[in-house]
């Protein structure tokens, strides 16, 4: 399989505190990877760095090929990375479909009757087709959630990062939003998936990689990341 | 096409305004008035549309102002290049400030605007061509085209720039662009991550208004026969194209238009009727009731009453 994404030697530092230190990361085409770590170790901030949030000190990143770790975020996107939002930020001023327009007119370059009708699409999807005149202010925080993927789908992507897109939803809520994870990775999408619900993980990754203190620390199948000492002493301390 | 017939008939009317026989003051008054549609309308483009909040009107007004007077003394230009110069000039400086000041956020981005308003008070004060501190008196030149005075043709000069504002105003909103600059006001991150050239769009906006500014301010030399820095880098330029569009609502190119018509008007007849230092005043009662009881402006409360009625 071909790499889809290659993160080579990255680091970033904020002051004299090192978030990420010489990261190595591969993804390859149509996997489902996931990424966890204790708070504060990384995770985030190596999602910034991917998706151009951030710009990393040192080291490399390759997608698809192409060098983009200078490249502004916006131009990582229509490249085709796309994300969802640890805490989501909708465009809270539009309705639902307005917000999916934006991508479709600044990736896609054009906002006509074709694009209402892929984003309705999209929207039926992710079973917000009923919301999509609805202010996304009035939006429960499952819908939210679906709702930051669905503008992330707007802008096709060929990776898309999932930033928590799970937290703070209740059981039923979670097998929804994982269903439609499996549904976009079937469409042949890279999905990377950051996530502290650990059933989730478990489920939905074919391979798992855990960071600590800016380092990845192992990587491998679920059920072998979840035996590894390392990664239970970086989630539980030494005494465990 | 309605909304072109309007423009159109609008142009034509203030026209047959100024060709008519009314009273001078009427036009006096209504330049003022107009001035304030094209600074609320200029404001709104960066403040109502991507929420970055500029303090910083005066010296886009100031920039238009002191061009045109530079024009009109070096190469007695006319008054239509003065404006041009001026619109040129102040978007020159729309784009330094933004390539300085965009990358700041929220308030940061206001103080940094405040700073342009001191600088450059600092610089034209101590420029002597310019008349500094004293200011300079100007002779109208005898040229009138078809109107019977200077003012008349000033006030229609003014209504062909505010018709013109808005129609810039209106195209941004409509298009590509002021979905951007939305997405910006609600989400930087996103609407980066969405594919939005962020500060690329904030700053087209940011000349745009600038320049609409300085095309705002080019007449005032020659409205007032004279201009000096303390009046015209005055601060309450700022509050006044802030409070408009808040009045009137940010959201839509119609908000600043009916703010700067009902506050305008508003001052103008307190200025007349109580008092010139009152008129500074409704402006602030106006602002505060607005900000509490309707934040969503002139525009919000229609809105609301038209669902609350259906």
């Amino acid at each position: 399989m071909e790499a889809i994404l290659e993160v080579n030697n990255v680091s970033k530092h904020f002051g004299g505190f090192t978030a990420l230190n010489a990261v190595n990361l591969h993804v390859q085409r149509g996997e489902r990877l996931g990424l966890i770590g204790p708070n504060g170790s990384g995770k985030t901030t190596m999602i910034n760095c991917i998706s151009g949030a951030l710009i990393n000190d040192s080291g490399d990143i390759r997608f698809d090929g192409r060098h983009i770790h200078t490249l502004p975020a916006y131009q990582r996107t229509k490249l085709g990375i796309a994300r969802s939002f640890q805490i989501p930020r909708p465009f809270g001023s539009m309705t639902v479909l307005e917000n999916l327009l934006v991508p479709f007119a600044y990736v896609g370059g054009a906002d006509g009757p074709n694009e209402r009708r892929e984003a309705m699409d999209i929207l039926e999807r992710m079973g917000l087709a009923a919301k999509a005149e609805v202010s996304s202010k009035q939006l429960s925080q499952v819908e939210l959630r679906k709702m930051e993927l669905a503008r992330a789908m707007a802008a096709k992507p060929q990776l898309l990062i999932s930033d928590e897109a799970m937290a703070g939803l209740a059981g039923a809520e979670i097998d929804e939003v994982l269903q439609i994870l499996f549904d976009l990775n079937a469409m042949g999408i890279t999905i990377i998936m950051i996530e502290h619900i650990m059933q989730a993980v478990m489920k939905f990754s074919q391979r798992v990689v855990c960071l600590d203190a800016g380092k990845i620390i192992c990587e491998g199948t679920p059920e072998s990341i979840f035996k590894n000492p390392d990664v239970q002493r970086a989630y539980l301390g030494d005494e465990a | 096409m309605k909304f072109w017939i309007i423009c159109l008939a609008l142009v034509l009317g203030s026209l047959g305004l100024s060709l008519s026989g009314i009273n001078e003051y009427v036009f006096f008054a209504g330049f003022v008035i107009l001035q304030f549609v094209v600074l609320a309308t200029a404001w709104n483009i960066l403040g109502g549309y991507a929420g970055y909040v500029n303090f910083g009107v005066p010296a886009f007004v100031a920039v238009g102002g002191y061009t045109a007077v530079v024009l009109f003394k070096s190469i007695q230009a006319p008054i239509l290049v003065q404006i041009l110069g001026g619109g040129i000039l102040a978007g020159v400086l729309g784009l330094a400030v933004g390539l300085l000041t965009l990358k700041l956020r929220g308030i940061f981005f206001s103080i940094a605007t405040v700073a342009v308003v001191f600088i450059l008070e600092t610089v034209v004060m101590n420029w002597r061509y310019v008349g500094g501190a004293t200011g300079l008196q100007l002779t109208r030149p005898a040229d009138l085209a078809f109107f019977d005075s200077y003012t008349r043709m000033l006030f229609f000069v003014m209504a062909v720039l505010a018709i013109g504002s808005v129609i810039i105003a209106r195209y941004i909103q409509n298009s590509f662009l002021g979905r951007g600059l939305r997405a910006v006001r609600d989400s930087e991150e996103a609407a980066e991550c969405s594919g939005v050239p962020t500060l690329r769009i904030k700053l087209i906006a940011c000349v745009v208004s600038g320049a609409l500014m300085g095309v705002a301010g080019a007449p005032m030399p020659m409205y007032l026969s004279y201009i000096e820095p303390t009046a015209t880098f005055n601060l309450s330029y700022s509050i006044s194209a802030l409070a408009m569009p808040i009045i009137g609502g940010t959201s839509h190119w119609m908000g600043p238009v009916i703010g700067a018509l009902l506050l305008g008007t508003l001052q103008q007849i307190v200025t007349v009727t109580v008092s010139n230092e009152l008129n500074v005043l409704v402006v602030g009662l106006l602002l505060v009731f607005f900000v509490v009881a309707a934040p969503d402006g002139v525009l919000g409360l229609v809105k609301k009453w038209k669902q609350s009625s259906k």
